[in-house]
């Protein structure tokens, strides 16, 4: 059979196997043959419709090189930059007045262990209130070179947001004036954030029966 | 007491001995005092600590420590389902739990593409829940604050007229706080009967009360002398330090998501966003107590919607594989699915009974992606940054808590002051530490 005419079939990576998680018993049900993929990396082209068009028109020229990637999705633009050029463009954003992001809403850690050279990522949600817009800023960092530069210059609100994104996740803001622990005790060890790092827990009785730890429960994700 | 020469002297205070120190301090020059002020301080509103400088009765340096009240609600999120989510969000800002619901219910409704489904009578429903939340909410702020100050009866006041909103919290709800109330897809239950009654009174009662809280505080000498031109913060500063809500308003800039970006439909409501320019404590006590009255005014639109053209319309999303299956009741260990449903799964039908079984173990499932969503909190903006990568846990939720942002102004506005106006600039800042902490 030739495939030529066939949909691509998805190249994800597979996500898992099976289903509720279990691993310690033969397959009787068939399920253990399920598997799920990653969910595609997203990638949008112009036009993106909404304001979206303009922001990205006062921001590419100067910075066509700085953006890695420019998503819409569910009406929100996420613009991926390069972290070497953040300040810069997190600077233009706030001043240009084709821009003007004068509100930063803060920062805010994922950890994507699976996705090799960018496991972290700090997240920015901008707004604009001059234009009543709102964009997210997205950069990413190899968990073996975690460093951001700090972008408290231009947000000093991100003074506040950067320690506790450096707390939950260990990604590294250079420049920040006092990267220290926040919201953890100044000696805690570990990353609390960081899908590597346990919930913790203990089994409960509830009624004759007992309830593991959280962590420790069936999954259906 | 002990004293060490490191940089300086230092007196370390252990109590009982305050003779010994008087005596100690009276024999040197230096004025320079460092102050731990909280964290189990009357007026530092929960668990803040504040590392005060005092040079004689000046602060010369404010600094600021927060997370004594860390929880780690948004780790735990993530191994529970969606759904379960609620019960964590509601306790982050105890003081305005529908507003932590919402604007996480907001992000699944939008990850989930059913922000047009969910039903205009919900809508109605979590913005009248908002608006009684926001009122109790700006009851402690100012309750609280005039305690600090010295005054009882604001106190007093305060949360007498708050006892009356929770009450009303209970009655729709079943809970005075921490109630979980509003879901994706909608609320958990619909208004029962003899709550729009039951508002109504309220709505009688209050604009008095709040009258007579203003004849109170507006024009009191003492009151006016402790907030005027005290802890400043123009609006360049609010930008600056990402400030938002009430703070912000009284530097002048009407931003109010209500009417900027509006959600729940609150484009349809008519109401004001009240503001004032003198930048100060006393102009965020003015701007609180305007948008009470303002939440009144929305109070009763949706009072008029749910009686009228909403009635008996449903709560919850009709899509059977996101909207919770059961409708709440009340038996005689608390609220729970009702009879109805229970008699119908039980004894009448086989796939329901598994479809109850899938959705309430399992959950739903989310399809992958990120959105950020947020509401107009009592403390400015509230927003949840939330991730999933379509399974049927939340793969990271984040939220931007307006109490942790706010409280970074603390500095900005005690520094330079006298070390009485920290107690009103803090209070001003109306933080709560449980969103604070999260």
């Amino acid at each position: 059979m030739t495939t030529e005419n066939l949909p691509g079939l998805p190249e994800e990576p597979i996500a898992r196997t099976g289903m509720f998680g279990s691993r310690d018993s033969g397959d009787t049900s068939g399920y253990n043959r399920l598997v799920v993929r990653r969910p595609p990396k997203l990638v949008s082209s112009r036009p993106y419709g909404s304001y979206f068009d303009d922001v990205a028109d006062a921001l590419e020229p100067a910075f066509a090189d700085a953006i890695e990637r420019v998503v819409v999705d569910r009406g929100e633009v996420t613009f991926h930059v390069r972290r070497e050029r953040l300040t810069e463009v997190m600077k233009h954003l706030r001043d240009d007045p084709a821009l003007r992001f004068e509100l930063s809403l803060g920062v805010s850690g994922v950890h994507y262990p699976e996705e090799t050279g960018a496991e972290l990522r700090a997240v920015y949600h901008l707004c604009s209130i001059t234009h009543n817009r709102r964009i997210r800023v997205e950069v990413s960092c190899p968990d073996a070179d975690p460093h951001i530069p700090s972008t408290v210059q231009v947000y000093p609100t991100h003074d506040w947001h950067e320690r506790e994104t450096y707390d939950f996740f260990g990604i590294v803001f250079d420049g920040h004036p006092a990267l220290t622990r926040i919201e953890m005790p100044d000696d805690w060890e570990g990353h609390p954030q960081r899908k590597d790092y346990p919930l913790g827990g203990i089994p409960v009785e509830y009624r004759g029966a007992e309830v593991p730890a959280p962590d420790r429960r069936r999954s259906y994700s | 007491m002990s004293t060490t020469e490191t940089e300086g002297r230092i007196y370390d205070v252990a109590g009982q001995d305050w003779d010994e120190l008087v005596k100690t301090v009276s024999e040197s020059a230096d004025e320079r005092l460092v102050v731990n002020m909280g964290p189990q301080h009357p007026s530092t509103h929960g668990v803040l600590r504040l590392v005060l400088t005092l040079d004689g009765e000046t602060v010369t340096e404010a600094r600021t420590v927060i997370g004594y009240l860390h929880t780690g609600i948004e780790k735990n999120m993530e191994f529970r389902t969606w759904t379960q989510g609620v019960t964590f969000v509601t306790r982050m800002d105890y003081l305005a739990p529908i507003f932590n619901e919402t604007a996480y219910c907001l992000g699944v409704e939008k990850l989930l593409g059913i922000t047009d489904r969910i039903p205009d009578r919900a809508q109605a429903i979590r913005v009248l829940t908002m608006e009684l939340t926001r009122i109790s909410s700006h009851l402690v702020a100012i309750a609280t604050f005039g305690m600090e100050l010295g005054a009882t009866t604001p106190m007093l006041f305060g949360f007498r007229e708050r006892e009356m909103v929770l009450d009303l919290m209970e009655y729709i709800t079943g809970l005075r706080m921490n109630m979980a109330y509003v879901r994706p897809g909608g609320v958990s239950v619909d208004l029962p009967a003899g709550a729009v009654d039951k508002i109504g009174e309220f709505l009688k009662v209050m604009p008095g009360r709040l009258k007579e809280m203003r004849k109170l505080l507006d024009a009191n000498p003492v009151y006016t002398r402790r907030t005027k031109d005290v802890a400043y913060l123009d609006l360049t500063g609010c930008m600056a330090l990402g400030i938002t809500g009430p703070m912000l308003r009284a530097a002048g800039l009407p931003w109010d998501l209500r009417k900027s970006q509006p959600y729940c439909g609150y484009e349809t409501y008519e109401f004001a966003v009240p503001t004032q320019t003198t930048c100060d404590v006393y102009g965020r006590y003015l701007v609180r107590m305007d948008e009470m009255e303002e939440s009144l005014k929305i109070i009763e639109q949706a009072l008029d919607r749910l009686s009228g053209p909403l009635k008996g319309g449903p709560v919850m999303i009709e899509d059977k594989k996101i909207g919770w299956p059961a409708q709440l009741a009340l038996g005689p260990d608390g609220l729970g699915n009702s009879p109805d449903h229970i008699a119908h799964i039980m004894g009448g039908s086989m796939e329901a009974l598994i479809h109850h079984f899938k959705l309430v173990t399992e959950g739903f499932r989310v399809p992958a992606g990120q959105v950020y969503s947020s509401v107009e909190s009592p403390r400015g903006e509230l927003g949840a940054h939330v991730v999933s990568d379509g399974g049927t846990r939340p793969y990271r939720v984040h939220f931007r808590d307006p109490s942790f942002t706010n409280l970074q102004a603390v500095p900005a506005t005690c520094e330079g002051g006298m070390v009485a106006d920290v107690i009103s600039a803090v209070a001003s800042i109306d933080p709560v530490m449980g969103g604070v902490d999260r």
